[in-house]
Parts: structure tokens; C-alpha cells; sequence
């Protein structure tokens, strides 16, 4: 898990970084990226704890559809790490359950 | 939540991959007053994150990657006065052309007289031991990640299936610098185009047909994967298991269509194993069971981005003839030239038997 520097189609444009906070710990990350590309490229996936058998759960689908990866964010629970972008500030947290 | 009133249309189209922006240049072209709508902050559905060249005609932009043929279509779709709200998640469809969606703050309720839902596709997912472990993630997530927001999703992979999405997934996880250790595929041969195929063994990746995965393990993410050989009933062959270790799962194993806001809409369903299950009846104009809601793209079964545009284009000058912002001789010249492309597309040992799945709705839809 880490950020692209080179691809051979994809321009890898520079970008604003910004800070967030991730279980209170400060992360970089780049300006327009979601809350879930973030996480990965700092090396974390497990973004909550299933509510009946506390079972690790991460990104899925990636596009908003199957919400396996929602996440206690700015303090709303069950927001969708993969469809939420960066913000300055954020806080970020592993959702437990249905959250809190 | 505050209700922002309700705002009418010609024609409210829902999705902007490839399907709704074909329906929308056309409905914008004809003069009719077209509403894009979108979940996403970003139009063009999957289409920006297609890096590798399309196949087709010049129609269908051949040759052209996936992401400047996006750029091309929205550029149309502006000129054509199409007007566009995105981060707008569509929730209801109402019998009366009631459309609504929230924002997350608001609701939003717009009405239209026509309906093009191109609502796109699901992929599959796949049950064995471990599949809910992190690490364990569609084709689609790991392109989404590494074309869009430019992070490898993890660093050894295995990819599940070998349809065209499994291939060219496969393809541009090896340009973004991951290590995919191999391709599995239950199948006893390669099910995507060979041309994708040559690819990844130009590049070194076996693809070991005839294998599935048995479970995926490791403590709190997949750390390692066992598959094993399948018999002709891919059940799985018993002292044929193997150990892989990676920290990815990558399954390309079909899509479905997302037939959730046709179903709203009440529109009547039917079933079609080769275009991905199931999916609304429709006829050769676009139109289902409701005159008024007509759809395009997967959701109208599983194809590809190029036909899911000119379907779009199809239903896009269907609504506009019907709302008579287009002759009936008008309407039908063009009808043809579209059905004639999509035959093009529809054609060779692949594209014939979705041909023939096609024809089988029409005639449902009599």
C-alpha cells in the first residue's frame, strides 16, 4: 500500500497536502482524495468491527456501493470512507459496531 | 433536511457513465431540457478510470483511452446546454416521473417527462472463508484506487477471474508497480479477449485456468490465500490445494445490473444469465414497461462502455421523439444507424451471444 510517484499513462499531478487525524494520530494527505485512499496509502485497511461477531472489515467495492467501509468521521457514524473526500481537520475513527 | 421544491424536466436522466451522457447529448442536442443526475462529485461514471485504448469504430472513439473519450463526452454534453447536478444520490422513482435524491443535507425532488435511467452495474462477490477480510477487494476498487486516487490498494495480488476485467485490471496494476502473482480462473479457459490475455503473459503472469480459491486468511487482513484445482463441475479437487501468500484478492468475477431504482420505478423484470441476471424488459427503442422510463448501458445488461454510449444515444433520441422534439423519420434514421454500430459491437464469438440475449428481451417487450 502506497502512493503512485510514476505511471507510464497517468499523470501524477502534485497535491496540496492537508492534515487529518486518524485515531487521533496525524496523517498527511492529499488535497481531493477520499478519507479510504488516505488511509491505505498510510499503510491502514481496517476501517471498522462488524456490530454481531466483531469481525475486521475494509474497503470493498470502492465506489460507495456495499458500505463495508464506513467509518466514524467528523463524529457522524456510518459515513462511507471511500465516497468522503479529505477535509483540513478531519477526525477520523474505526467504527465499532453501528458506531457511535 | 429541508426540501428545496421541485423542479421539472424533458427528460432526467440518472447516471453519467457512458449511457447517461450518450443520452444526454442526444436529448440536449434535440432541444429538449435535460438534467444529469449523479451521486458522484465527477461525471463519466467508470469511464475516467479506463487508461488502456478502446476497441470499435470511429463512433465509438477506437483507439481513444477510456478517460480522454470522457472528457470528449462531457464536452459535448455542455455545449448541448445539458445540465448537470452531481454528488445527487437518486433514491425514488414515482409513477408520475417524480424523481428523488438527497445530497446528504437535502432532499431534492425534481420531475421529468421522460426517465433515462442508466444506473450502470454492481460488481459480483464471491463467498469463501475469509472473503470479508480487508484485503479481499473487487477489480473495480483496485482500478478505482490506483487510476483515480493514485494508491495501490496493497502490494502482492491475486486476481480472481479472467474476464476482460480481470485482464485489463490485472494490466494496470502491473503499470502502477504492484506484483500480481497470479491470475485464477474456474473456467478451463481464458474468458476474456486474447488480446488482453497475451498482455499479462507478455508480462510474465501465468493465468492458471481451472482453479479456484478456496479461502482467504491472516490475522485481522488476508495474508494468504489457498486455491485448489475444480473438477468439470468446479467442485474443488481434493490434494490439489496450494498455498499463495499476498496481502490482496482482487476478484473480477462479473457484474450485475443495478436494477434497485428500475424496480422502484416498478418496472417489470426479466431474466438473462447472459447479460448478468436481472434486468429490466426493454424493446429495441430503450423503452420499458413504462412508456415514460426508458434505460441504457448495464443496467440494460452487461456489456461494454462502447455499447452502453450508443444505447444511451438510442434512448436519448427515443425521449426526444416522443416528446416531439424530433420527427418520426428523424428519429428513425438515426435508430437504425445506432442499431447497425451496436450490431458491429455485437458480433464475433463474444459479442454474438449477446446479440442473441438482446433479441430474446425485444421480444418480451411486444
Amino acid at each position: 500500500m502506497s502512493r503512485l510517484t510514476a505511471h507510464p499513462i497517468i499523470k501524477i499531478d502534485e497535491k496540496k497536502e492537508i492534515s487529518i487525524y486518524y485515531e487521533d494520530q496525524l496523517l498527511r494527505a492529499k488535497e481531493g482524495e477520499t478519507v479510504a485512499a488516505a488511509l491505505l496509502a498510510h499503510g491502514f485497511r481496517i476501517f471498522r468491527y462488524s456490530a454481531k461477531r466483531n469481525e475486521p472489515r475494509g474497503i470493498f467495492c470502492g465506489i460507495g456501493q456495499c458500505t463495508d467501509c464506513i467509518m466514524e468521521i467528523d463524529g457522524k457514524p456510518n459515513v462511507r470512507a471511500c465516497m468522503t473526500i479529505v477535509h483540513e481537520g478531519m477526525t477520523i475513527r474505526t467504527q465499532k459496531g453501528l458506531g457511535q | 433536511m429541508s426540501d428545496s421544491g421541485e423542479k421539472s424536466y424533458d427528460v432526467i436522466i440518472v447516471g453519467a457513465g457512458p449511457a447517461g451522457l450518450g443520452a444526454a447529448i442526444e436529448s440536449g442536442k434535440a432541444g429538449a431540457r435535460t438534467l444529469l443526475l449523479d451521486e458522484n462529485q465527477k461525471p463519466g461514471g467508470q469511464l475516467f478510470k479506463q487508461i488502456h485504448k478502446f476497441f470499435g469504430s470511429k463512433e465509438h472513439f477506437a483507439g481513444m483511452r477510456g478517460f480522454l473519450i470522457g472528457e470528449k463526452l462531457l464536452e459535448e454534453a455542455v455545449k448541448h446546454n445539458v445540465e448537470f447536478r452531481l454528488g445527487a444520490r437518486v433514491w425514488g422513482l414515482y409513477p408520475d416521473g417524480c424523481v428523488t435524491a438527497t445530497d446528504e443535507e437535502n432532499s431534492l425532488n425534481f420531475k421529468g417527462k421522460k426517465i433515462i435511467l442508466a444506473t450502470g452495474a454492481s460488481e459480483n462477490a464471491l463467498s469463501f472463508p475469509g472473503c470479508t477480510l480487508p484485503g479481499v477487494i473487487t477489480a473495480g476498487a483496485a482500478q478505482t484506487f490506483v487510476n483515480v486516487q493514485h494508491v495501490l490498494p496493497g502490494k502482492d495480488f491475486v486476481v480472481v477471474g479472467s474476464g476482460n476485467v480481470g485482464l485489463i485490471v490485472t494490466y494496470q496494476l502491473l503499470q502502477a508497480g504492484a506484483n500480481v502473482i497470479k491470475i485464477i480462473e474456474a473456467a478451463p479457459k481464458i474468458s476474456g479477449y486474447g488480446v488482453h490475455a497475451a498482455k499479462i503473459r507478455r508480462a510474465g503472469i501465468q493465468i492458471l485456468t481451472g482453479h479456484t480459491i478456496i479461502s482467504a486468511s491472516g490475522r485481522d487482513q488476508v495474508e494468504r490465500v489457498i486455491i485448489a484445482k475444480v473438477d468439470e463441475n468446479f467442485n474443488p479437487i481434493e490434494g490439489t490445494q496450494q498455498t499463495i501468500l499476498c496481502d490482496t484478492v482482487a476478484l473480477a468475477v462479473g457484474l450485475s445490473p443495478r436494477i434497485e431504482l428500475a424496480g422502484a420505478g416498478g418496472c417489470e423484470m426479466t431474466y438473462s444469465k447472459t447479460l448478468g441476471g436481472v434486468l429490466p424488459v426493454h424493446d429495441d427503442n430503450m423503452e420499458t414497461s413504462f412508456e415514460h422510463i426508458l434505460i441504457a448501458g448495464d443496467l440494460s445488461g452487461i456489456e461494454e462502455a462502447s455499447t452502453a454510449l450508443d444505447e444511451g444515444r438510442l434512448a436519448g433520441c427515443r425521449a426526444a421523439y416522443r416528446l416531439g422534439l424530433m420527427t418520426l423519420e428523424d428519429y428513425t434514421s438515426k435508430k437504425v444507424m445506432i442499431l447497425n454500430r451496436l450490431a458491429e459491437l455485437r458480433c464475433g464469438p463474444f459479442g454474438n451471444k449477446r446479440m442473441l440475449a438482446k433479441e430474446e428481451i425485444w421480444k418480451k417487450a411486444v
